[in-house]
């Protein structure tokens, strides 16, 4: 059963049409919902939530329809704005109770969970300070350990390493492998960077101006393209003039020559190549999509089909 | 070695008891009755709240204790005059707390975090409310119990009439309350910024009683008492003076009150229209910040 599935959602503020209908089924697993910024994701989240009824369409949450049964959804998952969201005048321990208690939790399970979940992401002796001395990491960590602390079924992550430096980024991140894989909490986790997202999630679902671009598992992204990375010690230019000679199709790109596979003799070319010219080879490998070409593709989608050629990025698979 | 380390467990599920509206709806209340005294916070948020409420005492026992000596009945406060003599101070109150309790989770975003869990708007604004309502009401009947009960032990004569006029006070105080809470909530929602809704609650407190204190004494010094007791109707503990004095059988406390059981009529009237359209207006609000 998909925990998420949507139909020609669509939803129109006044000036601006958040989403277009959309249509998206993801199943269990961490998902990751990409887009730039204002690309839909937030408000998204918001009418999944069963907070903001959609212009049109239908949606349903872990299986629950979001206009008839918003509070039992909201029952089952747990949600980490991207905002700042905690007062500072009281400890991490107290509003992660409070927090808790709001979802039904009765007292003593409730001060349990907040001292388990606030364990689980990694704050120790300084939950008891007031919040507002905090770092924006320990932040994070108290907005996301609210999430979790009435065990959801399901979380929506809403940018949750925005603002993080680059060790509380990577840290920020295992924890959301954690959830997905230990805890057995499906994630919904938003981004608008694909490359984090790519490490994470299972399923990586691509929104731009409230549209669906894409919506597939990651490998299917970071499936092997049909080229060849050479990377060789000196004598670039003469193994290029060399393959070229040979006829394979072949360009440089900064250090490296990229390839592309013919077939088996192409590999076989490439070594010969290397031998007659004497040169030492230091990496010979198929190169894998990376998620943000679906970006970079992007643009030549809506224009007509040529116009858009030229502007391809070098290394683009083709 | 250390001898004690900290072994993980690794997550547990829970599958516990989850309760339902009732119980999240009444944590939600003692949550916010307890912010309204500073109750889970520093120190620092105590301090007023705790002293205000000393301040409160002191004309109770005062006079608890000046009847003891004198045995003077006169110097005992009657119990419905308690709030509106110390109006400056409960106004004060509410002015520091109410923000406490409606503007401070605006402000820091913490509002969409409930509206994200099975807490309702019009639940989330009636345990507010009926935080603030009770914060109000112990402020004020605390020392109106006091001054009841100190003048039982100190055998005040007529004590049969004094439990009648106690229960009545109770009553306006209840009223009292309910009415300021509802104004003070509504005035601190919309004043995101503590030192702001601060100083907007003491605004909206002393403009309405100065203005009608204007209107009153121009109306009597024209001998216009009616007017002058229709005009009390704008100013908030004139309002329930007047319900005190018309429908619950109090001597008047303030400058003037309506006339007859229809001055009483139309001031409870009012009182439940300020409650229910702060309860009206509150909800709108807290619902929309709910979205953002």
């Amino acid at each position: 059963m998909p925990i998420i599935a949507t139909q020609g959602l669509t939803m129109r503020f006044p000036r601006v049409t958040a989403l277009d209908d959309l249509s998206v089924a993801v199943e269990p697993g961490v998902v990751g919902l990409v887009g730039a910024n204002g690309a839909g994701k937030s408000t998204l989240i918001k009418i999944l939530l069963g907070l903001l009824p959609p212009s049109t369409g239908t949606a349903s949450v872990l299986g629950m329809d979001i206009a008839r049964e918003g509070v039992k959804i909201r029952e089952s998952v747990g949600f980490m704005p991207e905002y700042e969201c905690l007062p500072p005048d009281v400890s991490a321990t107290e509003f992660v109770v409070h927090m808790a208690r709001m979802c039904g939790l009765p007292p003593t399970a409730a001060r349990e969970r907040a001292a388990d979940t606030l364990r689980h992401v990694g704050l120790y002796e300084e939950r008891y300070r007031p919040i507002g001395g905090y770092s924006t990491g320990m932040r994070q960590r108290v907005k996301l350990a609210q999430a979790l602390v009435h065990d959801p079924k399901l979380v929506f992550l809403d940018e949750p390493t925005n603002g993080l430096d680059p060790a509380g980024r990577d840290e920020m991140l295992d924890l959301i492998r954690r959830i997905g894989a230990e805890f057995g909490i499906s994630v919904l986790v938003t981004s608008h960077l694909l490359g984090e997202l790519e490490r994470v999630c299972d399923h990586v679902v691509i929104i731009d101006g409230g549209r669906l671009l894409r919506s597939q598992a990651v490998e299917a992204y970071t499936t092997e393209s049909g080229v060849l990375t050479v990377e060789v010690d000196e004598g670039r230019d003469a193994l290029h003039r060399v393959l070229h000679e040979h006829g394979a199709a072949v360009r440089a790109e900064g250090r490296f020559l990229v390839v592309d596979i013919a077939g088996e003799s192409t590999y076989d070319l490439v070594r010969d190549g290397v031998a007659e010219l004497g040169l030492r080879l230091i990496r010979m490998e198929q190169r894998r999509h990376h998620i943000e070409e679906v970006f970079q593709e992007t643009p030549a989608a809506p224009g007509p089909p040529g116009a858009n050629v030229p502007n391809l990025p070098q290394g683009a698979p083709r | 070695m250390s001898t004690s380390t900290i072994h993980d467990i690794g997550y547990r599920h829970y599958d516990g008891r989850r309760n339902g509206r009732a119980y999240v709806l009444r944590s939600l209340y003692v949550h916010s009755l307890r912010a309204a005294f500073g109750l889970g916070r520093p120190a620092r948020a105590k301090v007023m709240p705790f002293i205000l409420a000393a301040i409160m005492m002191l004309p109770a026992a005062g006079s608890v204790a000046v009847f003891a000596v004198t045995k003077e009945e006169d110097v005992l406060m009657r119990y419905s005059s308690y709030a509106p003599t110390l109006q400056v101070i409960i106004a004060i109150f509410l002015a520091t707390q109410a923000p406490v309790l409606a503007s401070r989770e605006l402000r820091f975003h913490v509002v969409p975090l409930y509206f994200s869990r099975p807490v309702g708007h019009l639940d989330f604004v009636l345990a507010k409310i009926a935080a603030m309502t009770s914060a109000l009401f112990a402020l004020i009947a605390v020392p109106v119990t006091v001054l009841y009960v100190g003048g039982l032990v100190t055998k005040v004569p007529h004590s049969a009439d004094q439990l009648g006029r106690y229960l009545a006070a109770l009553v306006g105080c209840a009223l009292f309350a309910l009415v300021l809470a509802a104004i003070g909530m509504v005035v601190a929602a919309f004043t995101p910024r503590r030192g702001f809704g601060v100083a907007a609650v003491i605004a909206v407190f002393m403009l309405s009683s100065t203005l009608v204190l204007v209107v009153q004494g121009i109306a009597e010094s024209e001998t216009n008492f009616t007017l002058s007791g229709w005009a009390g109707l704008f100013a908030p503990f004139n309002l329930v003076d007047t319900v005190q004095v018309r429908l619950l059988n109090a001597e008047k406390s303030s400058v003037q009150v309506a006339p007859g059981l229809k001055g009483g009529v139309v001031a409870l009237a009012m009182c439940a229209a300020i409650v229910f359209g702060s309860v009206a207006v509150l909800y709108r609000r807290f619902r929309k910040a709910g979205l953002s």
